[in-house]
């Protein structure tokens, strides 16, 4: 009954969501790999960057600024997709994991309740990984364009054409795209971490393959496919609902083409947290009540 | 206050009863072992004290519903078990940062000056160390948690003999004071037994006997009975009866030992010899 003094006040939340990164270096190495493997290719394409600028001089402004903007959107894309990859496979073995390599009944023996370490496993798709995520996409853009900056250096061409059509919002609408995108896919996350918490294994196809029986059943005993285009707006809505409405068929450069009204006060996106919130209750008490085998 | 009040604590799997009415009064202080068959329901009764496993009737550990108050009852109770295994993925430094994170009675400096004893490398991966290495790792980790309950179930198993024996010399030597209490399950019961204040035998979800070593010593006795004798100290009634190297071996709950004295050498069984007895005599 004697805490010492060297014992420091316990910070459970912070220490599991560390832990989660001990274990899942995915998390963050992933989409490293990716944002290396781009910059090697970006890289070697620089060798023909000096003629293409040159060739730019004869489109109008507007076709200018899409081609100036081509390397930057896809760098952003290919890291925030596989962050996107990466935190499905570490939902799907969250609250698996433990139980198959029985170590959970180590982390029970700490003084940890449930409900914290079902959040801190759920922070990890939820903030970790879509900030990692953002950090390399942005860090990697700047990378491309000090690149392309030097190379048209060396070559003796102004880079001003480059900058000044540069959509410097782009790490905005960045940033919003990828915090809709989170809160749209709440569910996703939430119904994995479920399913990895409930299923003994084979994680993936309990999660995936009753919603596909769901969707196959509906069509063949009623002929309609209300559940599949459920499901289909669950993937796509997001374009859909939080951006202006043309937006899903062009680039999106400029803060004018965001509607974060329209996000907020679609029945979607609140259906969908409500959802994923009742996955996650539902979690803590599986966790709670799974009995050692 | 009891460490461990338990009044009626039952369990059931589907249709076999793994705890039957179990009644546990655990002090302060006491190094209580709890033995029993296979299934006899031993692991249910530490996972139901650890608040792992619901349960019906009474159970209060350290004044706490274990159940309901697992994450608190925690801060003073510590664990090691044979299937509570550390993640293989963790280094040693790793989990001594966490632990010492979450944990609000660990002590590092103890559990790294155990280490220190050790040839246990901090950058290692606890898959990279042997078993009795992870052990050693576990028991650091325990003995520097200023715990006031510490729950062992089979915490030795798989560990070769002079690991297990550093293992109990480390636990009383270095962590065991008259504050703390200890529950203990194992196999190995007679390397245990010189540990012991106490015994609880389980048998069937019910405990079948439960009493201070004092007690077992002043109650049992186990006679190597004379050939001539054989059937006088059977008429003294023994709870169990056996033929080693040609000789009777009689154990007698209760009897008096003068009397026993006159037909053999006498001397106090072991908690092995008693377990054989009383889990035998209804079988």
């Amino acid at each position: 009954m004697n805490p010492s003094s060297n014992v420091p006040e316990p910070r459970p939340m912070y220490w599991s969501v560390r832990r989660e990164l001990w274990e899942n270096r995915s998390v963050y190495i992933a989409p490293l790999v990716v944002a290396a493997v781009y910059l090697l290719g970006f890289l070697i394409s620089t060798m023909t960057l000096p003629r293409r600028m040159n060739a730019l001089a004869v489109f109008g402004p507007v076709s200018q600024q899409m081609v100036v903007f081509m390397p930057y959107s896809i760098a952003a894309s290919m890291v925030l997709l596989t962050g996107f990859i990466v935190g499905v496979f570490y939902c799907l073995d969250a609250l698996n994991g433990e139980r198959r390599d029985r170590s959970i009944l180590f982390w029970k023996s700490l003084p940890v309740s449930d409900l914290t370490t079902v959040l801190s496993k759920a922070s990890i798709p939820f903030a970790v990984q879509p900030l990692v995520s953002f950090a390399v996409a942005l860090a990697t853009q700047l990378a491309v364009l000090l690149l392309s900056t030097l190379v048209l250096l060396v070559n003796g061409i102004n880079p001003a054409t480059l900058w000044a059509r540069l959509p410097f919002q782009m790490s905005l609408v960045m940033l919003y795209g990828l915090t809709v995108h989170v809160l749209w896919f709440a569910p996703i996350f939430g119904w994995l971490l479920l399913v990895s918490g409930w299923a003994r294994r084979a994680t993936f196809l309990w999660a995936a393959l009753p919603l596909f029986a769901i969707a196959q059943g509906e069509q063949i005993a009623f002929g309609t496919s209300h559940f599949a285009s459920m499901l289909r707006y669950r993937l796509e809505g997001a374009m859909v609902e939080a951006f202006t409405d043309h937006a899903a068929k062009v680039r999106i450069l400029r803060p004018s083409q965001l509607d974060p009204v329209g996000f907020l006060s679609s029945p979607g996106l609140w259906i969908g947290l409500v959802f994923a919130a009742a996955c996650l209750a539902a979690a803590v008490r599986l966790r709670r009540s799974r009995e050692p085998a | 206050m009891a460490t461990i009040e338990a009044r009626g604590l039952r369990k059931a799997f589907g249709t076999s009863i793994a705890l039957d009415g179990v009644d546990l009064h655990v002090e302060e202080g006491r190094v209580v072992g709890l033995v029993g068959p296979n299934g006899a329901g031993k692991t249910t009764a530490l996972n139901a004290i650890l608040g792992l496993t619901p349960y019906q009737g009474e159970l209060k550990v350290l004044g706490r519903d274990p159940w309901t108050e697992r994450d608190h009852l925690m801060r003073d109770v510590a664990f090691i078990s044979d299937v509570a295994v550390l993640p293989r993925w963790i280094r040693v430094s790793q989990v001594l940062d966490y632990v010492g994170g979450v944990h609000p009675r660990f002590d590092r400096a103890k559990a790294e000056a155990f280490l220190a004893k050790t040839t246990i490398n901090r950058a290692s991966k606890v898959k990279e160390l042997s078993k009795g290495m992870v052990a050693q790792l576990h028991l650091a980790l325990v003995m520097a948690i200023d715990a006031r309950l510490l729950v062992l179930d089979e915490p030795t198993l798989g560990l070769d003999i002079l690991y297990r024996k550093q293992f109990y010399d480390s636990l009383l030597n270095d962590y065991f004071d008259r504050s703390r209490t200890i529950m203990v399950t194992t196999h190995q019961v007679e390397e245990i037994q010189d540990v012991l204040t106490d015994i609880l035998f389980i048998d069937r979800g019910r405990i079948v006997l439960g009493c201070s070593m004092e007690e077992v010593e002043s109650r049992y006795a186990q006679v190597m009975v004379h050939p001539d004798n054989v059937a006088a100290a059977r008429a003294l009634g023994p709870i169990h009866e056996r033929q080693v190297f040609g000789r009777s071996i009689l154990l007698f709950d209760g009897a008096d030992r003068p009397q026993l004295a006159a037909l053999g050498d006498v001397r106090t069984p072991g908690i092995a010899d008693v377990f054989v007895a009383v889990m035998g005599a209804d079988r």
